[in-house]
C-alpha cells in the first residue's frame, strides 16, 4: 500500500515539520513496516521557465538554440525536443540539477553554450506506466498562467511524498487512506476528519427499474446505485496525481473515481455500463467451466467455487477480482450502475489465487468493514456528481445480511501487566485506546467498544497488543523469566555420530530433501512407496528422497567437475516413504568416499576396507561391538555385486556398503547407507571396564593356502571353534596371491594371541590348541598349512 | 726397583693421558694399561713379589693409578660421545618449511555448527531440544497454529503439499509445528520449555531464500511468563550468539499464532549500528519473530489459557549462519562444495567458561 502524504492530509492534519521519513519510522514502530519512503519526484534545482527565443541550431538538423527566462536570469539552452518553440512555459533543469538519469551540467553542444536542460515528464523519473506518448516524445508544455521562476513539480501537482508500506495480513483496514489516517491519529493524537458524501438525488428511484438477485451465501452485503448522464473525460489533476502517487494509472474520470474511492475507503467498487447490463443483476456461483471475458480481454474458465455477477445473458464480472468486458465503462457510456459489495474473503482468495491478483481482490481477501461499503457508494456518488456531471438516482438497492455491530471486549488491567510484563498506568491505557478510536467504558475491567473497521480485534489479547504497540513494544524492559529449575536435554547420539565421523576425516554435507521422481529408487533395495509433491517448483525437485545417496552422488559429481577429487563425505537426514497409508520418515546415515582418504598420511586410495573400517569403528563406538556381520547380497543394484555387502546388527539388516557399480559411476566411488532409526532401536549395554591380564600372552602366526572363494570369516570361525578359552584374539595380517600360489588359490596369514587372565600359559598347552586349530582348518576348510 | 717401575708407569700414563685424540686412541690406551698384558695389570701381578711390609703401600699406589686411568677414561669417553652426537645432529637439519604430512580431521556442516551452538545455549537454560517430523498435516502446520484454511497468512508461506494431499499433508513450512506436537505430547499440560531446530520448506528461491532451509523455534509455557521475559531471554541469546554489545529491539508485528506479536531486530554487528550495506543503513537487522502464544493455540493443543500463558520465538538458522560466517548467498550453504565445508573444521565458541 502506497500512502500519499497529500491524500492522507485530506483526513488528518500532520505537522508541517514532520518529515516523511519520521512518519515512516513512527509507523514502523507501531507495527507497519515500509519498503520505501521519499518524494514522489526526486529531482533538484528545477524551475519553470519561458522560452523567449528559439532558433534552429546552425550545425544540426533537429537541435534548437533557446534563450529561457527563469525569472532570476536568462539561460542559453540547447534543446532537441521537436515541440520546443518560442513562448512556451517549460520545466528547466539548471546547472547542477539532479535528475534520475544523472546530473545536469553546463556544457557546449556542437559549439553552442548550453546552461541546463528543458525536461519532459519522462525525465523526471515517473514510472513509465503513468506516462502518455507526449510525456516521452517532447518537453512538457505548461499552461500559460504558470508563473516563471516557480517550482514546476508543484505546478504539476506532483509535489507529494510517498511511503510504500508492507503491511501485515491482519491489517486489511490499513489498505485505505482513512485507515491510515486513524493509525496516524493514534500515533500523533489527532482527530480524523469526516469524509464528504453529500450529493443531490433526482426523483427517479433505482428500485423502480432495477433489481438484484443474490443466489449465493458468499455475498452477505450488496449495494447498488445508479448515476445517469455522466460525462467521460480526463480526471481533475488532484485525482490523477493521487492515483499516480498510490501506484494506480489514471484512465478517465469515471474509472478514476472508482479507484479513488477504493483508495480512500478500502472498499473496492465496480462501475457497470448500466445500459449494457440491463435491469437485473444476479450474484451467484459460477457453473463448472463457465466462460467469462474479463476487462483485460482474456477469456477465463471458472468453476463452482468462483462467484460471478451476471445478467440475464450470463456472467458479466468475476466478483471481487475483475469486471467483465461486455459491461465495461467506455467513452460512450452514459449511465452507470455502481456496485459496492462484500464477498466471502476465503472464496475471493481462492479465485484470485487461481485467476488474478488485483487491488480489489487484495482488499476483499483481507475482509472489509460493512460500514465502509455504505460510505463508499455514497462517496462515489458525490464524486461522480462533482467531477462527471452525473445525476444520481434516488434509492439504493440493498441486500444486507451482514453483522455490523461494534464489538465490546472486556480488558482487565491486571491481564495487561501479566502479558506485557510491565506496569502501564491505567490512564495511559485508556488514552491509547481512545486515540485508536475505541470507546472505553468502566474502570477495571474496561469495557472497550471496537469499531467494525478493526476486524482484526476480537479478544482481550488483541487489545493488549494494541496497547503495547502504541505504548511501544520496545519500551518493555527485558528480564529473565523466573522459572523452576528443569533439566534440558538434547539428542546426544545423533550429535556423537556426526562428531565421530568428522573425527574420522569425513566432511558433513547438507543437501536437499527434494529430488527428481525418476531417481527416488536409486540406491534403494527394498520395495517402498515414494512420496511425491502435489505442485513442485520444478521437475527435478518433485519427490521426497528415500535414500540420501542420490544427493551424495550429485555432490560428488559437482565437486569432481571442480577438480575436487578427494571426497570423503557423510550426511544424516530423513528418508521418506509411505506405508499403510501413513507417511514415514526414518533417519538415515550415508557416506561416500572417493580419491585419497583424508586421515591416511600415506594417502592411499579409498577402498571397500576403509569404508568397512569406518562403519566398524562407528558401530563399536555406539556399543555394538561383536554384534554385527557383513553379508554378501541384499544391496541396491547400483552397487558392484562382488564388492559390496549388507550390514546386519543382531541379525537384522540395517543397511549396506560397497563400491558403486561401474555402470553408474566410472570412477572408484564407495558408498554406505544405514537406517539410523533401525540401528538405534537395538539396545546396547552399559560401558564396562574389563580386567587387563597381569600374565604374558603368547603370539603364534599361522598361514594357510585355501581356495580363492573361501572367505576369511570361514577360516576364523573354524579357528575359534577349534580353540579353548585361551585364544584371546585372531587377526588376519596378510592376504597373498601371486607367485608360488596357484591362480585359483590364495594365502591367508593370521596372528593368534593366547592368554589366560589368571596364570602364565605353558608353551605345551598353547601348542596343543595350535595343532588342533591347524588340523581342523586343514580338514574343514580344505586348507594347506603354508611353510614358514 | 718396583717403586721405580711404578713411577715410570705413572709418568707414562700421565703423559699418555695428555695426548688422546679420539675414541680409538682411548681404547688403545685401555688395552695398553688395563689389558691382559697391560702396564697396570703387570704392576698388579707384581704385588705378590713385594715384601709384606711394603705390600699395602704398593697395592694402594697401583689402585690409585687404576682409578686415575678409569676416571680419565670415563671423562674422555663421554666427551667423545657428546662430540660425536653434536656432529651428527649438525648433519640432521631438516627443511621445516616443507609441507606437513596431513593428519586432518573432517568437518561438520556450518548448519550443524550453528544448530549445536543454539541448542547448547538453550539447553544450559533448561530448554529441551525437541525435533519434530518434516511431513506434517495441514492441521498441525496451520490450523492448530490459528491459521485456518483460506487465511491470508498462508500466502506468506507458499507450501509444498504432497501429491493428492492438497490442504491435507505437506512439508512443514515452519518449525512452529513442533510446538504443537510438544504441547500435545506433554501429558500433564504443565510448564514446558523447548527449542525445536530443523529443516523447513517453502516455495521460494533466490540469493537469500532457499526452498529448503532451517529454523529454530523456542517455546516457554508457564503460569507467569510475559513479553518482558521474552525480551530478556532474546537479549541474552542474541548477546551470546552475536556478541555482548548486541542490542535488541522489539517492533510490533503480526503472526497468527502469537498475540501480541513482535519482530525482533538486533543492532547491526557489522557496523555496530552506524549504518552499512548489510543493515541497509538502518543500523538494525531483523532476525526473529516472536510473541505470546495465542490463547487459541494453547487451547487447541490442550492447554487451559486461563491458567497458562507462554512465549514463542522463531528464527532462520541459515540467516544466522550467513551473518556469523559472512556467507553472502544461501545457495552456497546447500551447494556442498568440499572447499566450502572444509573451512568449518574449526572450534568457534562464542560463549564459554573463563
Amino acid at each position: 500500500m502506497k500512502l500519499s502524504r497529500n491524500f492522507v492530509s485530506d483526513y488528518i492534519d500532520l505537522d508541517k515539520d514532520l518529515t516523511i521519513e519520521k512518519i515512516a519510522e513512527d509507523m514502523t514502530n507501531v507495527g507497519n513496516e515500509y519498503d520505501e519512503v521519499g518524494k514522489l519526484i526526486n529531482c533538484t534545482n528545477l524551475v519553470v521557465g519561458e522560452v523567449i527565443s528559439c532558433e534552429d541550431h546552425p550545425d544540426s538538423d533537429h537541435l534548437h538554440v533557446c534563450v529561457v527566462d527563469v525569472g532570476s536570469e536568462k539561460l542559453n539552452i540547447v534543446c532537441g525536443a521537436p515541440n520546443c518553440r518560442k513562448g512556451l512555459k517549460v520545466i528547466v533543469a539548471r546547472d547542477g540539477a539532479v535528475l534520475p538519469g544523472g546530473v545536469i551540467k553546463k556544457g557546449v553542444i556542437r559549439g553552442t553554450e548550453s546552461n541546463g536542460m528543458i525536461c519532459s515528464i519522462a525525465e523526471l523519473g515517473l514510472e513509465s506506466k503513468f506516462l502518455e506518448a507526449k510525456d516521452k516524445d517532447g518537453i512538457h508544455e505548461f499552461p500559460s498562467d504558470v508563473e516563471v521562476g516557480s517550482d514546476p513539480i508543484k505546478a504539476l501537482g506532483l509535489d507529494d511524498e510517498v511511503i510504500d508500506f508492507e503491511l501485515t495480513s491482519n491489517r486489511g483496514d490499513l489498505l485505505s487512506i482513512l485507515g491510515m489516517a486513524y493509525e496516524l491519529g493514534a500515533i500523533y493524537n489527532k482527530k480524523v476528519k469526516d469524509i464528504d458524501t453529500s450529493f443531490t438525488e433526482i426523483k427517479d428511484n433505482i428500485k423502480d427499474t432495477f433489481n438484484i438477485k443474490i443466489e449465493t451465501e458468499d455475498c452477505p452485503l450488496f449495494l447498488a446505485k445508479k448515476a445517469l448522464n455522466v460525462t467521460i473525460k480526463e480526471s481533475p489533476a488532484f485525482i490523477k496525481n493521487r492515483l499516480i502517487a498510490s501506484g494506480i494509472r489514471p484512465i478517465n474520470n469515471v474509472v478514476d473515481i472508482s479507484n479513488y474511492v477504493m483508495l480512500e475507503t478500502g472498499q473496492p467498487l465496480h462501475f457497470y455500463d448500466a445500459d449494457s447490463l440491463g435491469d437485473t443483476l444476479i450474484v451467484r456461483n459460477a457453473s463448472e467451466n463457465e466462460k467469462l471475458v474479463t476487462l483485460d480481454n482474456i477469456e477465463r474458465t471458472l468453476g463452482t467455487e468462483d462467484i460471478v455477477i451476471a445478467n440475464k445473458d450470463g456472467a458479466v464480472g468475476l466478483a471481487g477480482v475483475m469486471g467483465g468486458l461486455s459491461t465495461e465503462v467506455e467513452e460512450v457510456t452514459k449511465n452507470i450502475l455502481i456496485e459496492a459489495a462484500i464477498f466471502d474473503s476465503v472464496k475471493i482468495r481462492k479465485t484470485s489465487k487461481k485467476i488474478l491478483r488485483s487491488e480489489a481482490s487484495n482488499r476483499f481477501e483481507k475482509g472489509l468493514d460493512p460500514k465502509r461499503t455504505y460510505m463508499a457508494i455514497e462517496r462515489s456518488c458525490a464524486l461522480l456528481e462533482k467531477y462527471a456531471d452525473a445525476k444520481i438516482m434516488s434509492g439504493t438497492v440493498i441486500h444486507d445480511v451482514i453483522d455490523k455491530e461494534d464489538k465490546v471486549i472486556s480488558l482487565s488491567l491486571e491481564k495487561v501487566k501479566k502479558v506485557l510484563g510491565i506496569s502501564i498506568p491505567s490512564q495511559e491505557i485508556i488514552s491509547i485506546l481512545k486515540r485508536l478510536g475505541f470507546v472505553v467504558k468502566g474502570e477495571n475491567p474496561l469495557e472497550v467498544e471496537v469499531p467494525t473497521r478493526r476486524r482484526d480485534i476480537s479478544i482481550e489479547e488483541d487489545l493488549i497488543e494494541e496497547v503495547g504497540r502504541i505504548y511501544g513494544m520496545d519500551n518493555i524492559e527485558g528480564k529473565l523469566p523466573l522459572l523452576d529449575v528443569s533439566l534440558g536435554v538434547y539428542n546426544k547420539t545423533k550429535r556423537a555420530i556426526k562428531h565421530k565421523l568428522a573425527d574420522l576425516g569425513l566432511n558433513e554435507t547438507m543437501s536437499y530433501t527434494l529430488i527428481p521422481k525418476e531417481k527416488v529408487k536409486e540406491f534403494t533395495y527394498n520395495d517402498f512407496t515414494p512420496v511425491y509433491l502435489n505442485d513442485p517448483m520444478s521437475e527435478d525437485r518433485n519427490t521426497l528422497r528415500n535414500s540420501l545417496l542420490y544427493s551424495l552422488k550429485e555432490i560428488y559429481l559437482y565437486n569432481k567437475a571442480r577438480n575436487n577429487t578427494n571426497i570423503s563425505i557423510f550426511e544424516i537426514g530423513k528418508g521418506f516413504y509411505k506405508e499403510n497409508d501413513i507417511y514415514k520418515e526414518d533417519l538415515h546415515l550415508a557416506i561416500l568416499l572417493s580419491g585419497d582418504f583424508y586421515l591416511d598420511i600415506k594417502k592411499t586410495k579409498v577402498d571397500f576396507y576403509i569404508l568397512k573400517g569406518i562403519i566398524e569403528e562407528l558401530l563399536d563406538f555406539l556399543g555394538y561391538e561383536n554384534r554385527y556381520t557383513f553379508e554378501k547380497g541384499n544391496v541396491p543394484k547400483e552397487l558392484h555385486p562382488g564388492i559390496s555387502a549388507s550390514i546386519n546388527v543382531n541379525g537384522s539388516n540395517i543397511g549396506f556398503l560397497g563400491k558403486v557399480h561401474p555402470s553408474v559411476l566410472k570412477d572408484d566411488v564407495y558408498v554406505l547407507e544405514i537406517n539410523l532409526d533401525k540401528l538405534l532401536s537395538i539396545k546396547t549395554g552399559k560401558m564396562k571396564y574389563k580386567d587387563i591380564s597381569k600374565y604374558p600372552s603368547i603370539v603364534k602366526d599361522i598361514a594357510f593356502i585355501v581356495d580363492k572363494d573361501t572367505t576369511s570369516k570361514e577360516i576364523i570361525d573354524t579357528i575359534k571353534k577349534s580353540s579353548s578359552k585361551i585364544l584371546a584374539n585372531v587377526e588376519l595380517f596378510d592376504l597373498y596371491t601371486g607367485e608360488n600360489i596357484d591362480s585359483n588359490k590364495k594365502s591367508l596369514a593370521y596372528k593368534l594371541t593366547f592368554m589366560d587372565p589368571n596364570r602364565t600359559l605353558t608353551e605345551e598347552e598353547v601348542m596343543n590348541v595350535f595343532n588342533n586349530i591347524t588340523l581342523n582348518v586343514e580338514k574343514i576348510n580344505k586348507a594347506i598349512l603354508r611353510d614358514k | 726397583m718396583n717403586n721405580e717401575k711404578l713411577n715410570e708407569v705413572k709418568e707414562k700414563l700421565e703423559r699418555d693421558l695428555q695426548n688422546i685424540e679420539n675414541e680409538a686412541v682411548l681404547n688403545e690406551l685401555k688395552v695398553k694399561y688395563l689389558g691382559k698384558k697391560g702396564l697396570i695389570t703387570e704392576l698388579n701381578s707384581e704385588i705378590k713379589n713385594i715384601p709384606n711390609e711394603q705390600k699395602k703401600l704398593f697395592g694402594m699406589a697401583v689402585n690409585e693409578l687404576k682409578d686415575l686411568f678409569n676416571k680419565s677414561y670415563e671423562e674422555k669417553l663421554s666427551f667423545f660421545k657428546e662430540e660425536e652426537l653434536n656432529k651428527r645432529i649438525q648433519t640432521e637439519t631438516i627443511d621445516i618449511t616443507l609441507p606437513s604430512k596431513k593428519v586432518k580431521r573432517g568437518s561438520l556442516h556450518p548448519m550443524t555448527l550453528i544448530t549445536e551452538e543454539f541448542e547448547d545455549l538453550f539447553v544450559s537454560m533448561g530448554y529441551t531440544v525437541y525435533e519434530g517430523v518434516e511431513i506434517e498435516s495441514d492441521e498441525n502446520c496451520f490450523q492448530k497454529l490459528n491459521v485456518p484454511k483460506g487465511h491470508p497468512a498462508r500466502d506468506a508461506q507458499d507450501s509444498f503439499y504432497l501429491k493428492d494431499e492438497y490442504e491435507n499433508f505437506l512439508l512443514r513450512t515452519q518449525t512452529s509445528t513442533a510446538q504443537v506436537h510438544a504441547m500435545e505430547e506433554n501429558a500433564d499440560k504443565g510448564p514446558l520449555r523447548i527449542v525445536c531446530p530443523g529443516k523447513v520448506y517453502r516455495k521460494d528461491e533466490d540469493a537469500t531464500h532457499s526452498h529448503q532451509f532451517m529454523q529454530i523455534e523456542g517455546l516457554v509455557i508457564d503460569k507467569d511468563v510475559s513479553m518482558a521475559d521474552l525480551k530478556g531471554t532474546l537479549e541474552l541469546f542474541c548477546k551470546k550468539i552475536l556478541g555482548e554489545k548486541t542490542k535488541v529491539r522489539f517492533r510490533p508485528s503480526y503472526f497468527p499464532f502469537t498475540e501480541p506479536s513482535v519482530e525482533v531486530d538486533v543492532s547491526c554487528f557489522k557496523c555496530q549500528g552506524k549504518g552499512c550495506n548489510l543493515c541497509k543503513q538502518t543500523g538494525w537487522i531483523e532476525v526473529l519473530g516472536a510473541g505470546m502464544v495465542h490463547p487459541n493455540v494453547l487451547e487447541m493443543c490442550g492447554y487451559d489459557p486461563k491458567k497458562y500463558q507462554g512465549f514463542a520465538f522463531g528464527t532462520g538458522l541459515d540467516r544466522f549462519a550467513m551473518f556469523k560466517y559472512g556467507i553472502p548467498d544461501i545457495r552456497t550453504i546447500y551447494g556442498n562444495d568440499i572447499r566450502f565445508i572444509e573451512q568449518f573444521n574449526r572450534k568457534d565458541d562464542t560463549y564459554e567458561a573463563k
